[in-house]
Protein backbone atom coordinates (compact mmCIF):
# COMPACT_ATOMS: atom_id res chain seq x y z
CA UNK A 1 0.00 0.00 0.00
CA UNK A 2 1.22 3.47 -0.71
CA UNK A 3 0.47 6.42 1.50
CA UNK A 4 -0.16 9.83 0.07
CA UNK A 5 0.45 13.17 1.74
CA UNK A 6 2.20 12.04 4.90
CA UNK A 7 1.09 13.88 7.99
CA UNK A 8 2.55 14.40 11.42
CA UNK A 9 1.05 11.32 12.98
CA UNK A 10 1.27 9.00 10.02
CA UNK A 11 2.93 6.31 12.16
CA UNK A 12 0.11 6.37 14.69
CA UNK A 13 -2.37 6.38 11.82
CA UNK A 14 -0.88 3.17 10.47
CA UNK A 15 -1.07 1.53 13.88
CA UNK A 16 -4.73 2.55 14.18
CA UNK A 17 -5.40 1.37 10.64
CA UNK A 18 -4.08 -2.08 11.42
CA UNK A 19 -6.28 -2.27 14.52
CA UNK A 20 -9.22 -1.33 12.29
CA UNK A 21 -8.25 -4.01 9.77
CA UNK A 22 -8.14 -6.54 12.60
CA UNK A 23 -11.82 -5.87 13.32
CA UNK A 24 -13.01 -6.55 9.77
CA UNK A 25 -15.00 -9.75 9.45
CA UNK A 26 -14.07 -11.70 6.35
CA UNK A 27 -16.48 -11.14 3.48
CA UNK A 28 -18.24 -8.23 5.14
CA UNK A 29 -18.35 -4.72 3.62
CA UNK A 30 -18.65 -1.64 5.81
CA UNK A 31 -20.05 1.73 4.81
CA UNK A 32 -19.72 4.73 7.10
CA UNK A 33 -21.02 8.18 6.34
CA UNK A 34 -19.10 11.24 7.47
CA UNK A 35 -21.87 13.78 7.84
CA UNK A 36 -19.73 16.89 7.96
CA UNK A 37 -17.95 18.59 5.07
CA UNK A 38 -14.99 19.35 7.34
CA UNK A 39 -14.42 15.61 7.70
CA UNK A 40 -14.70 15.12 3.94
CA UNK A 41 -12.02 17.77 3.51
CA UNK A 42 -9.60 15.99 5.90
CA UNK A 43 -10.32 12.57 4.38
CA UNK A 44 -9.37 13.72 0.89
CA UNK A 45 -6.58 16.03 1.93
CA UNK A 46 -4.78 13.29 3.81
CA UNK A 47 -5.86 10.39 1.63
CA UNK A 48 -7.33 8.63 4.66
CA UNK A 49 -9.15 6.09 2.51
CA UNK A 50 -5.74 4.75 1.52
CA UNK A 51 -5.09 3.80 5.12
CA UNK A 52 -8.27 1.78 5.43
CA UNK A 53 -8.91 -1.80 4.45
CA UNK A 54 -10.79 -2.14 1.18
CA UNK A 55 -13.82 -3.53 2.98
CA UNK A 56 -14.45 -0.06 4.47
CA UNK A 57 -15.99 2.65 2.33
CA UNK A 58 -16.47 6.22 3.49
CA UNK A 59 -19.56 7.90 2.14
CA UNK A 60 -19.78 11.68 2.08
CA UNK A 61 -22.86 13.17 3.63
CA UNK A 62 -24.93 16.34 3.30
CA UNK A 63 -23.11 18.38 5.96
CA UNK A 64 -21.86 21.24 3.81
CA UNK A 65 -24.36 24.09 4.04
CA UNK A 66 -23.25 25.73 0.81
CA UNK A 67 -23.73 22.45 -1.03
CA UNK A 68 -27.34 21.93 -0.02
CA UNK A 69 -28.62 25.43 -0.84
CA UNK A 70 -31.18 25.00 -3.61
CA UNK A 71 -30.87 27.18 -6.69
CA UNK A 72 -34.17 28.89 -6.03
CA UNK A 73 -32.82 30.43 -2.81
CA UNK A 74 -29.92 32.01 -4.72
CA UNK A 75 -32.46 33.49 -7.13
CA UNK A 76 -34.48 34.76 -4.15
CA UNK A 77 -31.38 36.39 -2.66
CA UNK A 78 -30.56 38.11 -5.95
CA UNK A 79 -34.12 39.32 -6.22
CA UNK A 80 -33.83 40.93 -2.76
CA UNK A 81 -30.45 42.43 -3.71
CA UNK A 82 -32.08 44.04 -6.75
CA UNK A 83 -34.27 46.28 -4.58
CA UNK A 84 -32.84 49.78 -4.99
CA UNK A 85 -31.84 50.47 -1.36
CA UNK A 86 -30.59 47.01 -0.56
CA UNK A 87 -26.99 46.22 0.27
CA UNK A 88 -26.66 42.49 0.72
CA UNK A 89 -23.95 40.62 2.60
CA UNK A 90 -23.06 36.96 2.88
CA UNK A 91 -20.18 34.63 3.58
CA UNK A 92 -17.50 34.43 0.88
CA UNK A 93 -18.39 30.82 0.04
CA UNK A 94 -21.78 31.95 -1.23
CA UNK A 95 -20.47 34.25 -3.93
CA UNK A 96 -19.85 31.58 -6.55
CA UNK A 97 -22.89 29.39 -5.94
CA UNK A 98 -24.78 29.34 -9.21
CA UNK A 99 -28.40 30.48 -9.34
CA UNK A 100 -30.53 29.95 -12.42
CA UNK A 101 -29.29 33.25 -13.85
CA UNK A 102 -25.71 33.41 -12.61
CA UNK A 103 -24.08 33.85 -9.22
CA UNK A 104 -23.62 36.84 -6.89
CA UNK A 105 -20.61 38.13 -8.83
CA UNK A 106 -22.64 38.06 -12.04
CA UNK A 107 -25.45 39.83 -10.24
CA UNK A 108 -23.07 42.53 -8.98
CA UNK A 109 -21.81 43.05 -12.53
CA UNK A 110 -25.39 43.96 -13.34
CA UNK A 111 -25.65 46.51 -10.57
CA UNK A 112 -26.48 44.82 -7.25
CA UNK A 113 -24.26 45.21 -4.19
CA UNK A 114 -23.59 41.86 -2.57
CA UNK A 115 -20.60 42.01 -0.24
CA UNK A 116 -18.66 39.23 1.44
CA UNK A 117 -18.41 39.43 5.20
CA UNK A 118 -16.67 37.28 7.78
CA UNK A 119 -19.35 37.57 10.45
CA UNK A 120 -23.00 38.63 10.68
CA UNK A 121 -21.70 41.27 13.10
CA UNK A 122 -19.72 42.84 10.24
CA UNK A 123 -23.00 43.07 8.43
CA UNK A 124 -24.65 44.80 11.39
CA UNK A 125 -21.81 47.28 11.46
CA UNK A 126 -22.29 48.01 7.75
CA UNK A 127 -25.94 48.75 8.56
CA UNK A 128 -24.88 51.19 11.27
CA UNK A 129 -22.50 52.94 8.90
CA UNK A 130 -25.00 53.13 6.04
CA UNK A 131 -28.26 54.42 7.49
CA UNK A 132 -29.54 55.19 3.98
CA UNK A 133 -29.19 51.56 2.84
CA UNK A 134 -31.20 48.50 3.82
CA UNK A 135 -28.63 45.90 4.78
CA UNK A 136 -29.69 42.28 4.35
CA UNK A 137 -27.50 39.45 5.62
CA UNK A 138 -27.97 36.19 3.76
CA UNK A 139 -27.54 33.74 6.63
CA UNK A 140 -26.60 30.16 5.89
CA UNK A 141 -25.22 27.27 7.87
CA UNK A 142 -25.94 24.54 10.35
CA UNK A 143 -25.97 24.92 14.12
CA UNK A 144 -22.36 26.14 14.06
CA UNK A 145 -23.36 29.47 12.51
CA UNK A 146 -27.02 29.72 13.61
CA UNK A 147 -26.21 31.00 17.14
CA UNK A 148 -24.16 33.81 15.58
CA UNK A 149 -27.11 34.95 13.52
CA UNK A 150 -29.35 34.68 16.59
CA UNK A 151 -26.97 36.81 18.68
CA UNK A 152 -26.79 39.37 15.88
CA UNK A 153 -30.59 39.66 15.76
CA UNK A 154 -30.65 40.19 19.54
CA UNK A 155 -27.95 42.87 19.20
CA UNK A 156 -29.80 44.64 16.40
CA UNK A 157 -32.96 44.61 18.52
CA UNK A 158 -31.14 45.92 21.61
CA UNK A 159 -29.48 48.70 19.60
CA UNK A 160 -32.72 49.55 17.76
CA UNK A 161 -31.19 49.16 14.31
CA UNK A 162 -33.98 49.13 11.77
CA UNK A 163 -32.16 49.10 8.42
CA UNK A 164 -30.98 45.54 8.98
CA UNK A 165 -32.59 42.21 8.24
CA UNK A 166 -31.75 38.54 7.75
CA UNK A 167 -32.51 36.34 4.76
CA UNK A 168 -32.55 33.19 6.84
CA UNK A 169 -31.37 29.91 5.33
CA UNK A 170 -30.27 28.14 8.49
CA UNK A 171 -30.74 24.41 8.42
CA UNK A 172 -30.55 21.70 11.04
CA UNK A 173 -28.56 18.51 10.68
CA UNK A 174 -30.74 15.96 12.44
CA UNK A 175 -33.64 15.85 9.93
CA UNK A 176 -31.14 15.45 7.08
CA UNK A 177 -29.55 12.46 8.78
CA UNK A 178 -33.01 11.02 9.32
CA UNK A 179 -33.88 11.54 5.64
CA UNK A 180 -30.74 9.63 4.68
CA UNK A 181 -31.55 6.82 7.11
CA UNK A 182 -35.04 6.57 5.62
CA UNK A 183 -33.83 6.63 2.04
CA UNK A 184 -33.85 3.24 0.34
CA UNK A 185 -30.83 4.12 -1.85
CA UNK A 186 -28.17 3.54 0.72
CA UNK A 187 -27.32 1.00 3.38
CA UNK A 188 -25.02 2.47 6.00
CA UNK A 189 -23.32 0.76 8.92
CA UNK A 190 -22.67 3.84 11.00
CA UNK A 191 -21.95 7.55 11.13
CA UNK A 192 -19.01 9.78 11.89
CA UNK A 193 -20.83 12.60 13.69
CA UNK A 194 -20.11 16.28 13.01
CA UNK A 195 -17.67 17.84 15.48
CA UNK A 196 -18.50 21.52 15.50
CA UNK A 197 -22.26 21.23 15.11
CA UNK A 198 -22.11 19.04 18.21
CA UNK A 199 -20.40 21.74 20.27
CA UNK A 200 -23.79 23.47 20.00
CA UNK A 201 -26.37 20.66 19.96
CA UNK A 202 -24.41 18.19 22.11
CA UNK A 203 -24.71 14.42 21.72
CA UNK A 204 -28.29 13.70 22.87
CA UNK A 205 -29.95 14.51 19.53
CA UNK A 206 -28.13 11.56 17.94
CA UNK A 207 -29.64 9.00 20.28
CA UNK A 208 -32.42 8.04 17.84
CA UNK A 209 -29.76 6.92 15.34
CA UNK A 210 -28.32 4.45 17.81
CA UNK A 211 -31.68 3.56 19.36
CA UNK A 212 -34.41 3.56 16.73
CA UNK A 213 -32.18 2.83 13.74
CA UNK A 214 -29.64 0.67 15.53
CA UNK A 215 -26.64 2.38 13.91
CA UNK A 216 -23.55 3.43 15.85
CA UNK A 217 -22.45 7.05 15.64
CA UNK A 218 -19.18 8.53 16.88
CA UNK A 219 -18.82 12.32 17.08
CA UNK A 220 -15.32 13.11 15.84
CA UNK A 221 -12.73 15.86 15.60
CA UNK A 222 -11.18 17.02 12.34
CA UNK A 223 -7.63 15.73 12.46
CA UNK A 224 -6.72 12.59 10.55
CA UNK A 225 -6.22 10.63 13.77
CA UNK A 226 -9.59 11.77 15.12
CA UNK A 227 -11.33 10.36 12.08
CA UNK A 228 -9.43 7.07 12.16
CA UNK A 229 -10.10 6.78 15.89
CA UNK A 230 -13.82 7.31 15.22
CA UNK A 231 -13.78 4.60 12.55
CA UNK A 232 -12.06 2.29 15.02
CA UNK A 233 -14.76 2.99 17.62
CA UNK A 234 -17.47 2.33 15.02
CA UNK A 235 -15.86 -0.97 14.04
CA UNK A 236 -15.54 -1.97 17.68
CA UNK A 237 -19.23 -1.25 18.29
CA UNK A 238 -20.18 -3.39 15.30
CA UNK A 239 -17.90 -6.20 16.43
CA UNK A 240 -19.49 -6.13 19.87
CA UNK A 241 -23.01 -5.77 18.46
CA UNK A 242 -23.50 -2.40 20.09
CA UNK A 243 -25.07 0.74 18.66
CA UNK A 244 -24.32 3.76 20.80
CA UNK A 245 -23.57 7.43 20.58
CA UNK A 246 -19.91 7.96 21.44
CA UNK A 247 -18.00 11.22 21.69
CA UNK A 248 -14.46 10.94 20.36
CA UNK A 249 -14.10 14.76 20.43
CA UNK A 250 -14.90 15.32 24.10
CA UNK A 251 -11.94 17.68 24.39
CA UNK A 252 -14.10 20.20 22.50
CA UNK A 253 -17.64 18.82 22.47
CA UNK A 254 -19.52 18.78 25.79
CA UNK A 255 -22.16 16.03 25.95
CA UNK A 256 -24.81 18.67 26.65
CA UNK A 257 -23.69 21.07 23.90
CA UNK A 258 -23.82 24.82 24.46
CA UNK A 259 -27.03 25.69 26.35
CA UNK A 260 -26.63 29.46 25.79
CA UNK A 261 -26.37 28.95 22.04
CA UNK A 262 -29.46 26.72 22.02
CA UNK A 263 -31.37 29.27 24.09
CA UNK A 264 -30.64 32.22 21.78
CA UNK A 265 -31.51 30.18 18.69
CA UNK A 266 -34.80 29.22 20.27
CA UNK A 267 -35.49 32.78 21.34
CA UNK A 268 -35.09 34.25 17.85
CA UNK A 269 -35.96 31.43 15.44
CA UNK A 270 -38.47 28.66 14.94
CA UNK A 271 -38.71 25.59 12.74
CA UNK A 272 -40.18 25.92 9.27
CA UNK A 273 -42.73 23.25 8.35
CA UNK A 274 -40.41 22.15 5.53
CA UNK A 275 -37.45 23.37 3.49
CA UNK A 276 -35.91 22.34 0.21
CA UNK A 277 -32.42 20.84 0.28
CA UNK A 278 -30.51 20.52 -2.92
CA UNK A 279 -30.47 16.89 -3.91
CA UNK A 280 -32.49 15.73 -0.92
CA UNK A 281 -35.72 17.51 -1.81
CA UNK A 282 -38.15 18.86 0.78
CA UNK A 283 -37.41 17.77 4.34
CA UNK A 284 -39.86 18.53 7.12
CA UNK A 285 -38.79 20.64 10.07
CA UNK A 286 -35.28 20.91 8.69
CA UNK A 287 -34.75 24.67 8.64
CA UNK A 288 -35.35 27.77 10.69
CA UNK A 289 -37.11 31.07 10.15
CA UNK A 290 -37.13 34.21 12.25
CA UNK A 291 -39.70 34.17 15.07
CA UNK A 292 -42.70 36.50 14.82
CA UNK A 293 -41.38 38.56 17.75
CA UNK A 294 -38.43 39.53 15.55
CA UNK A 295 -40.37 39.71 12.27
CA UNK A 296 -39.00 43.18 11.57
CA UNK A 297 -35.61 41.54 10.97
CA UNK A 298 -37.00 38.96 8.55
CA UNK A 299 -36.05 39.82 4.96
CA UNK A 300 -38.55 37.27 3.66
CA UNK A 301 -41.36 39.37 5.12
CA UNK A 302 -39.77 42.73 4.31
CA UNK A 303 -39.28 41.99 0.61
CA UNK A 304 -41.24 40.05 -1.92
CA UNK A 305 -39.28 36.99 -2.95
CA UNK A 306 -40.17 34.87 -5.98
CA UNK A 307 -39.80 31.64 -3.96
CA UNK A 308 -39.75 29.62 -7.15
CA UNK A 309 -38.44 26.09 -7.08
CA UNK A 310 -35.74 25.73 -9.74
CA UNK A 311 -34.68 22.32 -10.98
CA UNK A 312 -30.95 21.63 -10.92
CA UNK A 313 -29.13 21.73 -14.27
CA UNK A 314 -29.54 18.45 -16.13
CA UNK A 315 -25.86 17.58 -16.01
CA UNK A 316 -25.66 18.13 -12.27
CA UNK A 317 -25.51 15.06 -10.04
CA UNK A 318 -24.96 16.85 -6.75
CA UNK A 319 -28.05 15.20 -5.31
CA UNK A 320 -26.55 11.74 -5.71
CA UNK A 321 -23.21 12.97 -4.33
CA UNK A 322 -24.89 14.58 -1.31
CA UNK A 323 -26.80 11.41 -0.54
CA UNK A 324 -23.60 9.42 -0.84
CA UNK A 325 -24.95 7.37 -3.75
CA UNK A 326 -22.32 8.62 -6.21
CA UNK A 327 -18.67 9.41 -5.62
CA UNK A 328 -17.68 12.85 -6.95
CA UNK A 329 -15.65 11.51 -9.85
CA UNK A 330 -18.59 9.42 -11.01
CA UNK A 331 -20.49 12.58 -11.98
CA UNK A 332 -20.31 12.97 -15.74
CA UNK A 333 -19.20 16.60 -15.67
CA UNK A 334 -16.70 16.24 -12.81
CA UNK A 335 -13.42 17.95 -13.61
CA UNK A 336 -14.47 18.71 -17.17
CA UNK A 337 -17.43 21.09 -17.37
CA UNK A 338 -17.59 21.38 -13.56
CA UNK A 339 -14.47 22.66 -11.75
CA UNK A 340 -13.97 24.97 -8.75
CA UNK A 341 -13.43 27.86 -11.19
CA UNK A 342 -16.60 27.15 -13.17
CA UNK A 343 -18.84 25.15 -10.87
CA UNK A 344 -22.04 23.71 -12.29
CA UNK A 345 -23.08 22.24 -8.97
CA UNK A 346 -22.71 23.46 -5.39
CA UNK A 347 -20.47 20.60 -4.23
CA UNK A 348 -17.69 22.10 -6.34
CA UNK A 349 -17.93 25.54 -4.67
CA UNK A 350 -17.12 25.28 -0.98
CA UNK A 351 -13.75 23.75 -0.04
CA UNK A 352 -15.82 21.41 2.13
CA UNK A 353 -17.93 20.20 -0.74
CA UNK A 354 -17.10 16.62 -1.68
CA UNK A 355 -16.43 17.47 -5.34
CA UNK A 356 -14.14 20.43 -4.56
CA UNK A 357 -12.28 18.44 -1.91
CA UNK A 358 -11.79 15.54 -4.28
CA UNK A 359 -10.82 17.84 -7.14
CA UNK A 360 -8.25 19.66 -5.02
CA UNK A 361 -6.66 16.73 -3.27
CA UNK A 362 -8.06 13.55 -4.67
CA UNK A 363 -5.69 12.83 -7.46
CA UNK A 364 -4.16 9.84 -5.73
CA UNK A 365 -6.99 8.35 -3.73
CA UNK A 366 -7.51 4.67 -3.40
CA UNK A 367 -9.31 4.13 -6.69
CA UNK A 368 -6.62 5.88 -8.65
CA UNK A 369 -3.86 4.10 -6.79
CA UNK A 370 -5.54 0.79 -7.50
CA UNK A 371 -5.98 1.69 -11.16
CA UNK A 372 -2.34 2.66 -11.37
CA UNK A 373 -1.17 -0.54 -9.73
CA UNK A 374 -3.16 -2.77 -12.09
CA UNK A 375 -1.87 -1.01 -15.15
CA UNK B 1 -17.14 29.63 7.26
CA UNK B 2 -17.44 26.14 8.72
CA UNK B 3 -13.91 26.08 10.14
CA UNK B 4 -13.57 26.58 13.86
CA UNK B 5 -10.40 28.56 14.45
CA UNK B 6 -8.65 28.83 17.82
CA UNK B 7 -7.86 32.23 19.25
CA UNK B 8 -6.28 33.43 22.47
CA UNK B 9 -8.18 36.00 24.49
CA UNK B 10 -6.08 39.12 25.02
CA UNK B 11 -8.57 41.32 26.82
CA UNK B 12 -12.26 41.66 27.52
CA UNK B 13 -13.46 45.08 26.38
CA UNK B 14 -14.30 47.12 29.46
CA UNK B 15 -17.19 49.00 27.85
CA UNK B 16 -18.55 45.92 26.06
CA UNK B 17 -18.16 42.83 28.25
CA UNK B 18 -19.70 40.67 25.51
CA UNK B 19 -16.71 41.41 23.28
CA UNK B 20 -13.08 40.36 23.57
CA UNK B 21 -9.94 41.09 21.66
CA UNK B 22 -8.38 37.83 20.51
CA UNK B 23 -5.22 36.82 18.73
CA UNK B 24 -5.68 34.35 15.90
CA UNK B 25 -2.42 33.39 14.22
CA UNK B 26 -1.06 36.88 14.79
CA UNK B 27 -4.23 38.66 13.64
CA UNK B 28 -5.88 40.65 16.43
CA UNK B 29 -9.61 41.19 16.13
CA UNK B 30 -12.63 41.78 18.32
CA UNK B 31 -15.00 38.83 18.59
CA UNK B 32 -18.19 38.16 20.52
CA UNK B 33 -17.90 35.94 23.61
CA UNK B 34 -21.54 36.06 24.66
CA UNK B 35 -22.13 32.38 23.84
CA UNK B 36 -19.41 31.22 26.25
CA UNK B 37 -19.83 33.91 28.90
CA UNK B 38 -21.05 31.44 31.51
CA UNK B 39 -17.76 29.52 31.32
CA UNK B 40 -16.01 32.59 32.73
CA UNK B 41 -13.71 33.83 29.97
CA UNK B 42 -10.50 35.63 31.00
CA UNK B 43 -7.38 36.85 29.22
CA UNK B 44 -5.10 33.91 28.40
CA UNK B 45 -8.03 31.55 27.71
CA UNK B 46 -8.38 29.87 24.34
CA UNK B 47 -11.64 29.75 22.43
CA UNK B 48 -12.83 28.15 19.21
CA UNK B 49 -14.21 30.85 16.92
CA UNK B 50 -16.89 30.52 14.25
CA UNK B 51 -17.84 33.55 12.13
CA UNK B 52 -16.85 36.05 14.80
CA UNK B 53 -18.28 34.24 17.82
CA UNK B 54 -16.52 32.08 20.39
CA UNK B 55 -18.48 28.83 20.41
CA UNK B 56 -16.49 26.87 22.97
CA UNK B 57 -13.64 27.22 25.38
CA UNK B 58 -10.74 24.86 24.75
CA UNK B 59 -7.45 24.17 26.50
CA UNK B 60 -4.12 25.37 25.21
CA UNK B 61 -2.93 21.93 24.08
CA UNK B 62 -6.06 21.49 21.97
CA UNK B 63 -5.68 25.02 20.59
CA UNK B 64 -2.10 24.33 19.51
CA UNK B 65 -3.02 20.98 17.95
CA UNK B 66 -5.96 22.52 16.13
CA UNK B 67 -3.74 25.34 14.87
CA UNK B 68 -1.12 22.90 13.52
CA UNK B 69 -3.85 20.97 11.80
CA UNK B 70 -5.48 24.06 10.28
CA UNK B 71 -2.14 25.32 9.00
CA UNK B 72 -1.65 21.97 7.31
CA UNK B 73 -4.89 22.23 5.34
CA UNK B 74 -3.71 25.28 3.44
CA UNK B 75 -6.06 27.34 1.35
CA UNK B 76 -9.31 26.92 3.27
CA UNK B 77 -7.57 28.16 6.42
CA UNK B 78 -5.75 30.98 4.62
CA UNK B 79 -9.09 32.14 3.23
CA UNK B 80 -10.64 32.07 6.70
CA UNK B 81 -7.80 34.15 8.18
CA UNK B 82 -7.99 36.56 5.24
CA UNK B 83 -11.73 36.95 5.89
CA UNK B 84 -11.09 37.51 9.60
CA UNK B 85 -8.56 40.19 8.72
CA UNK B 86 -11.35 42.06 6.92
CA UNK B 87 -13.64 41.79 9.92
CA UNK B 88 -14.34 44.98 11.90
CA UNK B 89 -17.29 44.50 14.15
CA UNK B 90 -16.68 47.52 16.35
S1 LIG C 1 -19.06 17.47 -10.38
FE1 LIG C 1 -20.22 19.38 -10.25
S2 LIG C 1 -22.26 18.91 -11.03
FE2 LIG C 1 -21.24 16.94 -10.63
S3 LIG C 1 -21.90 16.42 -8.56
FE3 LIG C 1 -19.98 17.55 -8.34
S4 LIG C 1 -20.57 19.70 -8.08
FE4 LIG C 1 -22.38 18.60 -8.83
Amino acid sequence: MRFVDEFRDAEKARALASKIAGLCEPGREYKFMEVCGGHTHTIYKHGLEDYLPEAITLVHGPGCPVCVIPMGRIDDAISIARQPEVLMTSFGDMMRVPGSDGNFFDSNAEGTTIRMVYSPLDSLKIARQNPDRDVVFMAIGFETTTPSTAMTILRAAADGIDNFSIFCNHITIIPAIKAILDSPDLRLDGFIGPGHVSTVIGCHPYEFIAGRYGKPIVVAGFEPLDILQAIYQLMLQLKENRSEVENQYSRVVPWEGNPTALRVINETMQLRPYFEWRGLGFISHSALRIRDEYARFDAELKYHIPGVRVADPKACQCGEVLKGVLKPWECKVFGTACTPETPIGTCMVSPEGACAAYYNFGRFTRTRVREASTR
Amino acid sequence: MCLGIPGEVIEILSDRPDLARVDVSGVTRAINIGLVADTGIAPGDWVLIHVGFALSKIDETEAKAAMDFLESIGKAYDDEIAALRESHIL
